[in-house]
Parts: C-alpha cells; sequence; structure tokens
C-alpha cells in the first residue's frame, strides 16, 4: 500500500472526527446557553438584567432574587412545600395502584383479563382534554375544588401506562421462584413483596421518576382545581408571578431555577431510569 | 360472568366428578376474585374516570350547558356552530402551522442529535444529559424563561442577533413572529425524539452496514441508502406523535401569549380551556374535545396500518 494515501485517509478520519465533535460541543453549548442565561439573571439586580449589551457574569453577585421568593407577597416557599405535598402522595398512590394492578395483569388469572389488559392499552391513546370536562363536573358535584383531592386521589387509581411498564418487567421474572414460594403457602400479596418488588427496583424507580416529575410539573392540573393563592403550586404560582404587569426578571428567572432545579438533580442522580422510560414510551406505538 | 367459566370448565372436563367439580370451580372463583381485587383500582379508576367521562362528554357535546342554569339538549347544534366559528378555524389553522413549522426542523435536529451522541464516551453520554434535560423540566419554567430570551429589549436572541447586524422583531408580542418564536422554542425540546432515535440507530442490524462499506458506500451514502430507510417507520411514529402533541399544546400559549397577539397562538386546547373553563361553555367545548378525539384517533389509526406496511417495504427492497 502506498504511504502517502494511507495518510491521507488517516488525517480525513482525523477531519470528520473534529467535524463530530466540534457540531456536537457547539449544539451542545446553545443548549446549555438558555439554563445558563436562567441562573446568571436570577443572581442579578433588576438593574442589571436590564443592561444592553447584557453581562454574562452577574457583577455584584446579589441575592436578593431568592430572598425575594421566601415568605413575601409571593410565597415561593410556600408553593414548594404544597408541591411536595402533592408530589409525595402522587408517588406514593401510583406506586401501590400499579404494582397491584400490574401483578394481577402478569400473574394472577381472571376472567376476561386479556379483554381489559386490551382494554388498558386503549386508553393510552386517549387524550386527556377529551375527558378533562366531565372529570372536572364530577369533582365539583364531590365539592373537591378549591382542595388537592382532584390532584391527589386519582393516583391511587392507577395509570394505564406506569402498569403496562410494570407488567412487562413483571413477566420477565422466573415463575419457579413463585412456585416455590406458593407451595410454602405464600399468598399473592406476600409473593407480591417479597419476590416481585425486591427483584423490580429499577421499573419502579423509573415509574417513581416519572410520577415525581408528572405532579412536579403539572400545570392544567392545578390551574383548574385551585383558586386561593396560599395552595398554589409551584407551576401555577411561577404562572401568575410571571403574568405581572412589569415583571421582575432576575425573581421569576429565581422562581423557575427552583421549579426546574429539582428535576434537574434528579435527572443527574438517575439518568439511566430516565432514559430507559422514555425508550419505552417510544416504543409503545 | 361466571356462567362462562364454569361453561368453560365443563367442555374441558366432562368425566370429571361432580365433588371434583364444584371444588375445582370454588378454587376458580376464589382466583378470580383475587385476580379483580388486585386489579380493583385500575378498574374503578378506569370506570370513573375514563369510562364514564367518555361518554357523559359525548352527552354534554349534544346539550348547551353553563353549569348553572340546567342543561338544555340541543342535538347537532353546537357542533354546526363549532363548524361554522371563526375561532375554531383560526385555532385549527395556528395548530397546523405550528406543526408544519415546528416538525420538520425539530425531527431533523433530533436525528442529527443521534448521529451525534451515538457513540460511548464520557463526552457524548454528557451531552446525551445535556440534550435530554429540556426535555423534562417543568413546562411553565421553560415556557417563562423562553419570554425572558424572547423579550425584545433586554433578550438574548434579540442581542445574539443585533451582533450580527440584524434587527430582531418584536417575537411574541407581533402577530407575525409569536408563532414563529413557539417554534424555535420547540427545537430546544427535541431530547426525547433524539432518545427514540437514538433506540431506532442502535437497532440497525450492524451487517447492513458492513454489507454497504464492502460496496464502497462512504458514510454520508450509507446514512441516506442504510439508516434512514431503516429508521423510516421510526421516523414516521414521530410525525405522527409531533402532530398529536401540537394538537395538545396548553402551556406555551396560556404562560407566553395567552392565546395572541390578536389570536396568532391560539391553539387548539387553549380554545377548549377557554370555553370550558373561562366561559363555561360546557356544551359547546366538549364537542370542541370530540373533534379534537377524531383527529387522534385517525391519526393513530393511520400511524398503525402505515407503520405495518413500511417495516414490510424496507425489509422487502
Amino acid at each position: 500500500m502506498n504511504l502517502s494515501t494511507g495518510a491521507n485517509t488517516l488525517r480525513r478520519i482525523k477531519l470528520s472526527e473534529i467535524l463530530h465533535y466540534g457540531v456536537l460541543i457547539g449544539l451542545g453549548m446553545l443548549f446549555i446557553v438558555p439554563f445558563y442565561w436562567m441562573v446568571i439573571t436570577s443572581f442579578k439586580t433588576p438593574g442589571q438584567a436590564y443592561l444592553f449589551p447584557p453581562s454574562w457574569i452577574p457583577n455584584p453577585f446579589s441575592l436578593d432574587a431568592y430572598l425575594m421568593l421566601w415568605g413575601t407577597a409571593i410565597p415561593f416557599d410556600l408553593f414548594i412545600r404544597n408541591t411536595l405535598i402533592i408530589v409525595a402522595f402522587n408517588v406514593l398512590g401510583t406506586l401501590l395502584s400499579c404494582t397491584l394492578v400490574a401483578f394481577a395483569f402478569a400473574r394472577l388469572n381472571w376472567w376476561f383479563r386479556d379483554f381489559w389488559f386490551i382494554v388498558l392499552l386503549a386508553t393510552l391513546m386517549l387524550p386527556y382534554h377529551v375527558t378533562i370536562i366531565p372529570v372536572y363536573v364530577i369533582f365539583r358535584q364531590l365539592g373537591w375544588l378549591d382542595t388537592y383531592l382532584p390532584l391527589i386521589v386519582p393516583a391511587f387509581f392507577g395509570n394505564a401506562f406506569y402498569i403496562f411498564l410494570i407488567r412487562q418487567f413483571f413477566l420477565t421474572i422466573p415463575k419457579d421462584l413463585e412456585d416455590a414460594a406458593r407451595v410454602d403457602g405464600a399468598g399473592s400479596l406476600r409473593i407480591l413483596w417479597q419476590i416481585f418488588i425486591p427483584n423490580s427496583m429499577p421499573v419502579l424507580l423509573t415509574v417513581m421518576l416519572f410520577a415525581f416529575v408528572a405532579s412536579w410539573n403539572d400545570f392544567f392540573g392545578p390551574l383548574l382545581y385551585l383558586r386561593r393563592l396560599e395552595q398554589m403550586t409551584v407551576s401555577v404560582g411561577l404562572s401568575m408571578f410571571a403574568g405581572y404587569r412589569s415583571p421582575n426578571w432576575p425573581a421569576i428567572m429565581a422562581a423557575s431555577t427552583l421549579s426546574v432545579m429539582p428535576i434537574v438533580l434528579l435527572f443527574i442522580l438517575f439518568q439511566r431510569y430516565f432514559v430507559k422510560g422514555i425508550v419505552l414510551t417510544g416504543m409503545k406505538g | 360472568m361466571k356462567e362462562i367459566g364454569v361453561n368453560g370448565l365443563d367442555a374441558n372436563q366432562p368425566h370429571a366428578s361432580r365433588h371434583k367439580k364444584t371444588q375445582f370451580s370454588r378454587r376458580r372463583l376464589q382466583a378470580n376474585l383475587e385476580g379483580y381485587l388486585f386489579a380493583a383500582p385500575w378498574l374503578i379508576g378506569f370506570f370513573v374516570f375514563v369510562f364514564v367521562p367518555f361518554f357523559s362528554s359525548f352527552w354534554y357535546s349534544l346539550n348547551q350547558w353553563d353549569m348553572v342554569t340546567p342543561m338544555r339538549f340541543v342535538g347537532a347544534q353546537n357542533y354546526i356552530r363549532l363548524f361554522q366559528n371563526d375561532i375554531f378555524w383560526k385555532s385549527t389553522q395556528v395548530t397546523l402551522a405550528y406543526a408544519a413549522m415546528s416538525l420538520p426542523a425539530t425531527l431533523a435536529l433530533a436525528m442529527l442529535l443521534a448521529l451525534l451522541v451515538n457513540r460511548q464516551n464520557p463526552l457524548t453520554l454528557f451531552f446525551r444529559g445535556v440534550f435530554f434535560i429540556p426535555a423534562v423540566a417543568s413546562g411553565v419554567a421553560i415556557a417563562v424563561l423562553w419570554r425572558w430570551l424572547f423579550n425584545p429589549e433586554f433578550g438574548l436572541i434579540n442581542y445574539a442577533l443585533s451582533l450580527i447586524g440584524i434587527e430582531g422583531p418584536m417575537w411574541l408580542a407581533s402577530e407575525r413572529w409569536a408563532l414563529p418564536a413557539m417554534a424555535i422554542m420547540a427545537l430546544w425540546g427535541v431530547g426525547a425524539t433524539m432518545l427514540i432515535y437514538l433506540a431506532g440507530l442502535q437497532s440497525v442490524p450492524q451487517h447492513l452496514y458492513e454489507a454497504a462499506d464492502l460496496d464502497g458506500a462512504n458514510k454520508i451514502q450509507s446514512l441516506w441508502h442504510v439508516t434512514l430507510p431503516m429508521m423510516s417507520p421510526t421516523i414516521f411514529y414521530t410525525i405522527v406523535l409531533g402532530v398529536i402533541g401540537a394538537l395538545q399544546v396548553f402551556t406555551q400559549a396560556y404562560v407566553m401569549t395567552r392565546g395572541g397577539p390578536n389570536f396568532a397562538t391560539y391553539f387548539y386546547v387553549y380554545n377548549l380551556y377557554e370555553e370550558a373553563f373561562v366561559k363555561f361553555r360546557m356544551g359547546y367545548a366538549s364537542a370542541l374535545a370530540w373533534v379534537l378525539f377524531i383527529a387522534i384517533l385517525v391519526l393513530t389509526l393511520v400511524q398503525f396500518r402505515l407503520a405495518g406496511r413500511w417495516v414490510y417495504y424496507e425489509a422487502g427492497d
């Protein structure tokens, strides 16, 4: 082989690598900039935020925007507490109901089980907004408006997508484990608790994360069902705050940072489980 | 339900003794009871939150109802009014225009990013996270953040444009630029689509690339003749998903523009929200919900039909 063509190929490979990583890093920067902008704006004083050209580093570094959110006219600390209460019940209710139902679909034999499973899959395609009006009417008739119940109670009645995810995982657990326990006289609840749940931590973690993110980010629900300021969640509180006539951008960006931060932290800690869930959502169709 | 089970048992075991049979069916009954008990949360939830609302929503759509005065049956009038309503057509047009603007760019960017991060090293893994995080962050926070970025006077975007000598538009305050601004913002949320494409890329059989390589294909050619055809069902799936997503846009419209200026971002679901929960025209809003349902149903069915065909086509080629 000719030496110079070898060197040429090598150079071409290197060039394509440089191009590849150049584009990757360039686009990556573009994706990071909005977040960077959000965080630095939150550390500026209002005066600095309205400078042109804008400054990339806050000077002085001010915490005023965050202090403004604590126990003042916009009680963001209260919004965070309220949201955490709703999130906690949602995660608990989702895990409880979805594991029970998934176990019924994966391991128990009951009449019309396969029919109900098709119904479950069909409900995945039903858009949220089609049923929202009657659901609202039901909660109104129950006298649940202006309470957290409409945002919490449905979680205890299962979620089709999470049930599907957990069922698929349960199906992969070997049957002999379960048979041995049955011979020892264990009932279904004990088998679920002692065999299925400890062996399904990855999928349960995925469901937990999804339930957390969904209820932390939920906007439409609290917007419909809550009216009093002291009940508000982070998402509706933020949108109210940002809707003021003369917005205080550093404070709004501080509130945005606080509402994005928990999700970003969870993502950094549990990236693997998020990705698995998203890819399965993609495979669903 | 009980009868069917017993009949099924009789057919299977015609010679079983009477005693054995009752014992067996009692066990069967118990197993059924247990199954239904375990599934009860979802079964009840399905009836209360899906089945009944689904049909009552249709019933509402045939009535006039403001939730204060009693319901009045009006037949198909809500649907007739809907199709004669300018705001309905405007919101449909806004929604489809948004899908047409944002989808091609979003899907192309998602594919590019998936190709870029389809390697196993710390740097690409890090950037996978960077590209994906906006897709899980709170919709309200993102909408609020982009309102700030699109701020005509102090926003980062018009500053960047000024650096290359362009005077940026009024963005969200401009009837012409508000919808494109939302389409630009949607580019930042491609992370989920990128991950779907990444999974698709990783499932393309390696031997196809080897064959293409043997035939002397370069990288671009094998992308065009191997990767894209093999990915076509996935791409088609994300197109349908994108249109369905556009049909359900709400948060951006509410937080960034309240549907304005002059209805420029009056998305379909934003219209539904206004009719139902601001004007309390529950009958008319339910008709809107049903038209939305039919549209999404048709899209989903088309997706199912075509996806199967496409896979077959490519495999036979």
